[in-house]
């Protein structure tokens, strides 16, 4: 064992990235398998689908109103404040609305999930499980897993709506823009495969926070503050990978860079 | 019968389980009494399939535990009913949801037609609280958990129940409450009990065999009797709770 603090780091990211593919791998598997935890998942797209549209809302209008705000005063520099309409609508729907929402998830969802499995995995409710021939795998992960895999790209599409009015309030009432410019310039450059491409990523965040929160809670060790470092991390882990992987699914997703 | 062969395990460097042999009998109660640290939970834990040792075996009723396959684990694991130290109640569930949750499981695979309510209901009264079912186990004291804790592990009639330091935490006249329960629920002649404790008025009180485990290993077992009476200076010391012996824990 190496007690350098680089080989740990090594070490830790290796054994973390390994163990959070596997249990991605195993909670999709096992939620196709019975008994099928409707119930759960329905509870879980309540508690955090539904019940994250009013930060999603916040999060969105306010993005939009700011990119609206720059945007115009920016291009107004080259006599281009035309094309804010443009720049609203294809930079929130391909970008910002998706890692946003992804990042919001992660501090709301992924902070929970990580807490209270975590909390379970202390007080030996997870072993309880077991003991009733329960896979702590799939009643716990699997449920979560499938509601953000549903949920993400849903609320990533509310956002992008949101997010797209709050700009075209901004564009017309502060800086006085005709709201008919606006529409017109957005819907003459934004098109289905920007929304597309922000949706697609937002698939794959959702998956990213519900393991992440899920995987830190399950390895969760020594009591209360065990609980706080595994939330700090999942927090912190979900955040970096929607962060990083967002350039690489920009890169790789063909209609994403047109 | 379980029959512990050989069971060997260690995290890192720190050797948990270091040979373990123990038959336990069918239809008995049987204690395995040690220290802190001597290995009592983990030796639990590989009872019931939940941690895979390094070497050895474990056979429940002819089933070597240790070669299951995970999925295979689960179809096994219904024989046996737990009771965790802390309870281990499922804190976002009331009272009578937990004690329903093995029974509506065990569902799933077949068996329709139960009364859940009815068993629940039971099995609370079994454990002398039939008004909590619909509270939350945060509402709940020590004992009462401990008690709900049985009534969830027998409401779904296993044949081999487990308590895990049982009377840990509790004031005396609660813990010999639990004592008498767990006479009670292991009286039948069906169930085979296991306990781990190291509280000694409890281990006379409830075994029929008690087993003591130090540094990993089962040193002696016997009745409670032979126990009482043993010969070996490590069993003497820790059944009559005296800092001064061969087993030295020392004050750093």
């Amino acid at each position: 064992m190496p007690t350098s603090a680089p080989g740990r780091f090594v070490l830790g990211f290796a054994r973390h990235s390994g163990g959070i593919f596997l249990l991605a791998v195993k909670a999709f598997a096992m939620a196709f398998r019975r008994p099928l935890r409707l119930r759960l998942v329905v509870s879980h797209l309540y508690l955090d689908g539904i019940k994250s549209i009013p930060v999603i809302f916040l999060m969105s209008v306010f993005t939009g109103g700011v990119l609206a705000l720059q945007s115009f005063y920016g291009l107004q520099r080259f006599g281009a404040e035309v094309f804010t309409g443009s720049l609203v609508g294809v930079s929130l729907t391909k970008e910002l609305i998706p890692v946003l929402t992804g990042l919001m998830l992660a501090g709301r969802v992924s902070a929970s999930y990580s807490a209270e499995i975590g909390t379970m995995a202390v007080t030996e409710q997870v072993d309880a499980l077991f003991t009733f021939g329960v896979n702590p795998v799939q009643y716990l992960v699997s449920p979560r897993l499938a509601a953000l895999l549903l949920m993400a790209p849903l609320l990533t599409l509310f956002g992008d709506f949101v997010g797209i009015m709050g700009g075209k309030v901004v564009a017309t009432l502060v800086v006085n823009q005709n709201p008919n410019l606006f529409d017109s310039q957005l819907f003459r450059s934004l098109e289905i495969w920007d929304v597309l491409s922000g949706i697609i990523k937002s698939v794959f965040f959702g998956g990213a926070v519900a393991i992440v929160g899920s995987y830190f809670g399950l390895q969760t060790e020594g009591g209360a503050r065990g609980v706080g470092r595994a939330t700090t991390t999942a927090v912190v882990t979900a955040s970096v990978i929607i962060l990083v992987s967002d350039f690489f699914w920009s890169k790789i997703l063909p209609f994403s860079l047109r | 019968m379980i029959r512990i062969r050989d069971l060997h395990k260690s995290f890192g460097p720190n050797r948990v389980l270091r040979g373990v042999n123990l038959d336990i009998e069918a239809g008995h109660t049987t204690t395995i009494i040690g220290g802190s640290g001597s290995g009592k939970s983990v030796l639990f834990k590989h009872i019931i399939g939940l941690l895979k040792p390094d070497a050895g075996s474990v056979t429940v009723d002819g089933v070597n535990i240790c070669a299951l396959k995970e999925r295979e684990l689960y179809g096994v694991v219904g024989k046996f009913g737990m009771v965790f130290q802390g309870g281990a109640l499922f804190d976002s569930m009331t009272v009578g949801e937990n004690v329903a949750f093995g029974i509506r499981q065990g569902r799933e695979g077949g068996e329709p037609g139960i009364d859940i309510e009815a068993v629940v209901e039971r099995s609370l009264e079994h454990v002398g609280l039939p008004q909590v079912a619909h509270l939350l186990p945060a509402e709940l004291s020590g004992g009462m958990k401990k008690r709900v804790a049985i009534a969830r592990a027998i409401a779904k009639q296993p044949s081999i129940l487990m308590f895990d330091e049982p009377t840990t935490g509790l004031d005396p006249i609660m813990a010999d409450v639990i004592n008498e329960l767990i006479i009670k629920v292991s009286a039948s002649s069906e169930i085979t009990a296991i306990v781990i404790t190291h509280d000694m008025v409890s281990a006379y009180k409830i075994s029929d065999k008690i087993a003591v485990l130090y540094e990993g290993e089962i040193i002696e077992t016997g009745t409670v009797a032979e126990i009482r009476n043993s010969k070996s200076e490590i069993v003497r010391q820790f059944i009559e709770g005296r800092a001064a012996g061969p087993i030295q824990v020392g004050l750093k």
